[in-house]
């Protein structure tokens, strides 16, 4: 049998894609397209058992990777990982004072929300905010000579805050519509 | 439709052994059967001419049966025999069937699923749904004078894992091979998209008899994309016939809805949901019934209907605002809405969408056909009678799975509109020093509460080496396939000592319950229960034949001489078995070994795929 591709080749791999953080998402959109073409359970469906278990493996591995790159926040994620910086999302909470101090006011912010149009300003400001710090991730990871691993994993602990907080808004906006 | 009508040469194992796959909308108010014919799918028609079934079953003395139409004209003679709109009970408990009060039946809550009582015994949602889908295979089979190789089955898009199940149960009690479960918004946009060529986002509205459903996608040549998806599996045209026919009784002073007798009530809904038909074309229509004896006749306009339903199509545009919200994008950005299900012929649903839109909704196919057709469509591609290539879906999950963890709350595993098939897997640690055992309970939906989400499954993982609080590592795996259905599993990783469960859904019904529905006989006409699985056995065994056939011809150059020579030699079994083997149980492990011994071949072929993907050779293909 021939060597190719596995199950554990990392998402970038999988994707023909270099291992960096800015990523053509036309282009990721394109190939998890053509790898579904090839691997969907559906290309399957009068094969033989075995080759439905295979199908639906590679599915699954091929749609988490999709998963994971299409969302710049988890695959900064995954990066660190790949170098070693793990997230530590769980136990590892220490952030910088401002940081802190401007969740305390988006969040007084929310809880004086009382209209859709507030919250609506609110979530804009988040988003320009997260963008921003995003930009700054590409500039940490692709154009650094050498890549401080542990910063990088500070900044992407500090978004999650911010996905968090956003996830908080858009229940809002589901409770005030 | 020109993609579908090529059928490449070598293609199937043998061009002229067409498989007859045919698609199946299993509808709350009526079912259509339909199947790709000379490359263009259309529904097929019973012995009168007629596309549609009602989805009504009545049961009659000495075991015999009336379904569709006959079934429609007696019910009002036989109400409590008659079952209709069993969609509704589908993988449900009595508790979860809003407004069964108001229902002319006498339910049984039993474990499982809630059963009806009738002459012929208790019968629950999957019973009545078989004798459907079965009747629809009859029809198919004395269409094309063949057997049905397989079928594609449409659930709403919103149906939740115990729904999904129950459907396919009731397909195996039908006798039916179901290639897929299909979401019947994506099945509305195959048609829609093929038929007329189009590219871009596009959102479904599929408003049925008892389901509403909106998905939004995304349409790239042949690739039929969902976005996201979202709806509501108890409202439909059957909640605007009550709400209508309630705000009449209020306004003539009479009795509710609740307060009349089964017969009273059913023809004031019928007559309602007359009313409410007539309204689509006209400005006002009459509507005549009887209580107690007293007849009552009142003229109605189209106002009047759209004010006492106003709250319902208030809820179909939320649930369609949610979706937006979900793929984060807006109404602008949608190209098109295409409208599915027979209650989307309101004027007052259609209006709403061409307002929120700006632009008129698309109505040019048949809404009570249009998800059949695209069923079709699938159906004939997944059973390789189209070329490869033509067509992918790639669907989501309409709801999120996820655990039960400290003080009843959710710990999301799944996100809701994640595209299948998919798996993820959380770990977890014990509490207490010395525990041995951990309790899983498997709950879907949206909110954060146990108690407000619906429970799938509850299992324990037992045989956890004893260690201080915290040190054992558990690792549960949520995976949901092609069909939208979850199983989970449990192991304890680190100590070496493995303890995995797989678990089906504790709603739905059993497999000792489906076997013993299988045994009563049913409607399928093999009766000799021997006979028939014997023959699904070979069934299955020739399937599995010519599809390692096919892989060897198109990849055989993958393999050694040996592995040739070893699976050639587990196909000659399968083969003699197959003929002189007189049970199942042989040809199964004969089968079974083929599988395993083709395991390292697939994942080689999987292998070969995956490269010339990436290396863009499939490029025109796709």
């Amino acid at each position: 049998m021939q060597d190719g591709l596995s199950l554990a080749a990392t998402d970038f791999a999988l994707f023909g894609l270099p291992q960096r953080f800015a990523i053509d998402l036309a282009q990721l959109d394109a190939t998890w397209k053509h790898l579904q073409g090839a691997a969907h359970p559906d290309r399957f469906a009068t094969e033989t058992a075995a080759a439905q278990r295979v199908a639906m493996q590679w599915a699954i591995r091929i749609n988490e990777a999709y998963r994971r790159l299409k969302d710049p926040l988890a695959r900064a994620a995954y990066l660190c990982s790949l170098h070693g910086a793990d997230i530590e999302a769980e136990s590892n909470t220490a952030m910088p004072a401002a940081f802190l101090m401007q969740q305390m006011e988006w969040r007084d912010a929310l809880s004086e929300a009382d209209t859709l149009e507030a919250v609506d300003a609110l979530s804009d400001a988040v988003v320009a905010s997260r963008d921003a710090t995003l930009k700054s991730l590409h500039a940490q990871i692709d154009d650094a000579a050498a890549v401080d691993w542990g910063a990088v994993a500070a900044t992407v602990r500090g978004l999650m805050f911010v996905d968090k907080f956003m996830s908080d808004i858009a229940k809002r906006i589901d409770a005030l519509s | 439709m020109a993609l579908l009508q090529i059928s490449e040469p070598g293609q199937a194992p043998d061009p002229h052994q067409r498989r007859i796959a045919v698609g199946i909308d299993l509808g709350t108010t009526h079912s259509l059967v339909a199947a790709v014919r000379h490359g263009v799918a259309e529904c097929l028609p019973d012995d009168q001419g007629r596309v549609i079934l009602p989805s009504a079953v009545r049961y009659l003395e000495e075991g015999g049966r009336q379904i569709g139409h006959d079934a429609l004209a007696a019910q009002g003679d036989d109400v409590e025999n008659t079952i209709v709109s069993a969609k509704r009970f589908m993988g449900r408990m009595l508790a979860d069937v809003a407004g069964h009060q108001r229902l002319p039946y006498r339910f049984v809550d039993q474990p499982g699923m809630v059963g009806v009582h009738t002459r012929d015994g208790v019968k629950t949602a999957v019973e009545v749904s078989a004798e459907i889908l079965a009747t629809l295979r009859f029809r198919a089979e004395d269409t094309f004078d063949d057997d049905v190789y397989g079928a594609v089955i449409t659930v709403p898009a919103y149906f939740d894992d115990a729904q999904r199940q129950a459907t396919k149960d009731a397909a195996k009690l039908a006798g039916l091979e179901v290639l897929r479960l299909i979401n019947e918004p994506t099945a509305a946009a195959i048609a829609y998209g093929l038929d007329q060529g189009v590219e871009g986002l596009y959102a479904v509205y599929d408003l049925g008899g008892g389901t509403f459903d909106i998905s939004l996608l995304r349409l790239a040549r042949g690739v039929f994309e969902v976005v996201a998806t979202g709806g509501d599996s108890a409202l439909g045209g059957d909640d605007y016939d009550q709400r209508f026919a309630s705000a009449l009784l209020q306004r003539a002073g009479l009795k509710t809805l609740e307060q009349l007798s089964p017969r009273e009530r059913r023809r004031v809904q019928t007559e309602a949901r007359r009313a409410k038909e007539a309204l689509s074309d006209a400005d006002a229509a009459t509507v005549s019934f009887e209580v107690d004896g007293q007849a009552h006749e009142l003229e109605v306009d189209r106002a009047e209907f759209e004010s006492a339903t106003a709250e319902l199509t208030a809820t179909t545009l939320r649930l369609l605002k949610r979706v937006l919200r979900d793929a984060k994008v807006a109404a602008e950005d949608v190209q098109g809405v295409v409208m599915v299900g027979g209650s989307t012929r309101m004027p007052v649903v259609r209006d709403a969408m061409a307002t929120l839109f700006g632009k008129p909704p698309l109505t040019n196919l048949n809404p009570d056909e249009v998800v059949a057709l695209g069923a079709a469509i699938q159906a004939n591609a997944l059973a390789g009678n189209a070329s490869s290539g033509d067509l992918l879906l790639l669907d989501v999950t309409p709801l999120s799975l996820g655990l039960e963890t400290m003080g009843g709350l959710v710990e999301r595993v799944i996100e809701r509109n994640s595209t299948i098939p998919t798996a993820k897997a959380q770990d977890f640690t014990t509490f207490k020093d010395g525990q041995t055992a951990m309790a899983v309970h498997v709950v879907q939906g949206e909110r954060e509460l146990v108690s407000e989400c619906r429970s799938l499954a509850r299992f324990e993982l037992r045989g956890i080496p004893p260690m201080v609080a915290g040190a054992a590592r558990i690792r549960v795996t949520f995976q949901v396939d092609a069909d939208g259905l979850l199983s989970v599993s449990a192991r304890e990783l680190g100590s070496g000592v493995e303890a995995a469960i797989v678990v089906k859904p504790s709603y739905g019904l059993s497999d000792e319950q489906v076997a013993g529905m299988l045994k009563d006989g049913f409607a399928t006409a093999e009766s000799d229960m021997v006979a028939r699985s014997l023959r699904e056995a070979q069934v299955d065994a020739e399937r599995m034949v010519l599809a390692t056939e096919s892989a060897l011809a198109a990849d055989g150059d993958l393999l050694g001489a040996d592995e040739r020579a070893a699976i050639a030699g587990l196909l000659a079994r399968v083969r003699t078995t197959a003929q002189d083997a007189g049970e199942p149980r042989a040809i199964e492990a004969a089968v079974e070994a083929l599988a395993e011994g083709t395991e390292g071949f697939a994942a080689a072929r999987m292998n070969r795929g995956i490269r010339e993907a990436l290396a863009g050779r499939n490029v025109n293909d796709i």
